[in-house]
């Protein structure tokens, strides 16, 4: 490669070969530093607006009420963590034995084919249209805004997640595993439950984390589901406060505790999804590397 | 694991001698009623998880239908004009969607021109250029962010971005393209940071770390057989890329971009933040706007008529339709990418 290059200064074809070979790595790498740049920059901007945001008085008080100094997000905390825990108990049961049915009979049929690819539709379709949905279906029927809206329409973008990643990981499983037990007699449930999904628990628990992460910060699919509650609330068929919908309205506020407590509550979003992220990585990774 | 699916119903069958063995006198009656139990059981299996799956399918047809079902009031009242009428305003109670569709397809492609090619080099760079040992920390880095919640994007951009880009970017931008004869409009009006523009960017910074994973996973499905062959000949780096990998991977890189341009046009938090929020349409991407999710983000709550609900709900419908489209697309040519691959 050396010695080409010495020679290609001489000859102009080799020589214009050699420059736009060159701007195209430098133009790629200028990509990588701009897109990283941002991205860190964001993170910074977060972290040290939130740092100053956070304090006991964020973890102990309720949303302070408009003009109120203080106050804290206890309420949006606990009602988000109520509402992304019970959609995680709703969507992991669903999402993991639609991704068994996709793993064990969708190969060969139409019907697995189809709603493989529904599902992944469903992994990018737009969250808000989600909350629509639920609006339509549930909050307009019970007449009220409730935490059990919110949950429900987050669980629905959940699912998909954990049953793109259950169906992934079992595809996973080499198949003289389960002849193994099919050879032993084991009946098909038992191979699919004891066997299959076994081999791959941690892949499967790292789908819950990250559809858990994916949906603890969603805000759209919960502004017309869960609404907010400007009070401390653990019933979950009243409207409830939750993080990112707190945020929303507290950052566009004219207020600056209340903008003070979005930054804090972006802060401790973004690490939860990202620490979740890295947990959910650090999981897998160990796992397979048995 | 077609040669698994081949052996069940044997499985069946080898069941009875096994569980003789194993339980010490099982007559042939016991037997019969083993399997007879085992085959209840897997039928059961069966039928739930085929129960739980046709139950994502039914969530998406159930979407389509009762997003319909309430779109169907505005239907009736302003027809296929609902797509073309500019006016929106709640206290007469007339609807057109065209402000909010426009401004949803216009901040995306903003969007895309963006994060395109930035999103090429990124992947690019983590396949073909990074040192082996920084690949994976730049590469988990860039999926991490994919992570970060859209919510975060849009506060950094009124509260950081926006002030900024008012202050440097868009000045600059109307003294060099504003300047233009035909574009000119387009970089003119209003310098306030937030709008049409500044959404764009904004979408296109957050949509930067999904097209770039994606493109990169696309790239190394290319055999490095073909790459290694080219390099053989002489090739640069940069002619590799230009010739063997973008060639081979043309289709996954379209589905890539797609699955990018389903987000943005989806996306609300990072919008609503930034795009002004005002029911208007301008020639200039400096002024404010409104996009469909943005729309609904704002309004929805406070609806008062029917007709503004049901309006909102066909914008919601309208939207659907089209990620549903775009979606599909892309990931029938991820699909096709993945089927290649398979054969090669």
């Amino acid at each position: 490669m050396d010695t080409t290059l010495a020679q290609s200064g001489r000859n102009p074809v080799y020589r214009r070969r050699l420059l736009v070979h060159r701007l195209g790595i430098f133009l790629s790498s200028l990509a990588m530093a701009v897109g990283v740049g941002f991205l860190m920059w964001i993170l910074f901007t977060l972290l040290i607006k939130g740092f100053s945001a956070i304090n006991l008085a964020m973890f102990t008080q309720s949303t302070p009420a408009p003009g109120s100094d203080g106050g804290g997000l206890l309420n949006a905390i606990v009602g988000s963590l109520m509402m992304v825990g019970s959609a995680a108990l709703i969507s992991t049961p669903i999402g993991i034995l639609a991704g068994i049915y996709l793993a064990e009979y969708g190969n060969k049929s139409w019907f697995g084919a189809v709603t493989r690819f529904v599902t992944d539709i469903m992994l990018s379709a737009p969250s808000i249209v989600i909350g629509l949905f639920v609006y339509a279906i549930y909050v307009a029927n019970v007449k009220h805004f409730s935490g059990w809206a919110g949950s429900i329409a987050i669980s629905l973008i959940a699912i998909p997640v954990v049953v793109r990643t259950t169906d992934n990981m079992l595809g996973l499983v080499p198949a003289s595993l389960q002849e193994a037990a099919f050879a032993l007699g084991a009946p098909r449930w038992k191979v699919a439950l004891t066997i299959r999904l076994r081999a791959v628990k941690a892949g499967v628990i790292t789908g819950i984390l990250l559809a858990v992460a994916r949906i603890s910060g969603e805000t759209a699919p919960l502004l017309f589901t869960a609404l907010n509650n400007q009070f401390f609330n653990g019933n979950m068929n009243k409207p409830m406060a939750n993080l990112p919908v707190v945020i929303y309205q507290f950052a566009m506020s004219p207020y600056d505790n209340w903008r003070d407590l979005a930054w804090g509550g972006a802060l401790l979003i973004t690490f939860s999804v990202l620490g979740l992220n890295i947990l959910s990585r650090t999981l897998f990774n160990q796992k397979s590397q048995h | 694991m077609t040669s698994v699916d081949m052996t069940v119903p044997s499985a069946n069958q080898t069941t009875s001698s096994i569980d003789s063995s194993q339980s010490t006198q099982l007559s042939d009656e016991n037997l019969a009623k083993v399997m007879r139990r085992q085959r209840w059981q897997d039928f059961f299996f069966h039928k739930l998880t085929l129960g739980f799956a046709a139950l994502v399918l039914i969530v998406l047809l159930g979407i389509i239908f009762s997003l319909f079902i309430r779109a169907v009031p505005a239907m009736q009242e302003f027809g296929l004009a609902f797509i073309t009428t500019i006016e929106w305003d709640p206290v007469n109670d007339k609807y057109g969607g065209l402000i909010a569709i426009v401004g949803t397809l216009i901040t995306s492609i903003i969007a895309l021109l963006i994060a395109f090619p930035v999103s090429f080099g990124i992947a690019l760079f983590l396949t073909e250029i990074c040192p082996a040992w920084l690949k994976r920390p730049l590469g988990t880095a860039i999926e991490l962010l994919a992570g970060v919640p859209s919510i975060i994007y849009g506060m950094w951009g009124l509260f950081i971005f926006a002030p900024l880009f008012a202050e440097y970017i868009q000045p600059a931008l109307h003294a060099t393209l504003g300047r233009l004869p035909v574009i000119g409009a387009m970089f003119s009006g209003p310098m306030i940071g937030i709008g049409i523009l500044s959404a764009g960017i904004i979408l296109a910074i957050m949509i930067i770390p999904f097209i770039s994973s994606v493109m990169r996973d696309v790239f190394e499905v290319v055999p490095p057989v073909l790459k290694e062959s080219a390099y053989g000949l002489g090739c640069t780096k940069w002619e590799v890329v230009r010739k063997i990998v973008l060639p081979y991977t043309k289709i996954g890189v379209v589905g890539g971009v797609m699955l990018g341009l389903g987000r943005a046009l989806g996306e609300t938090m990072a919008i609503t933040f930034v795009i002004g929020n005002a029911n208007q349409l301008s020639w200039s991407l400096f002024a404010a706007g409104n996009s469909i999710a943005s729309t609904l983000a704002n309004e929805f709550a406070e609806a008062e008529t029917p007709l503004h609900v049901s309006s909102l709900f066909l914008l919601g419908l309208i939207l659907f339709v089209i990620t549903f489209i775009v979606l599909s697309a892309a990931k029938l040519m991820l699909l096709g990418l993945s089927r290649k691959e398979g054969t090669k």
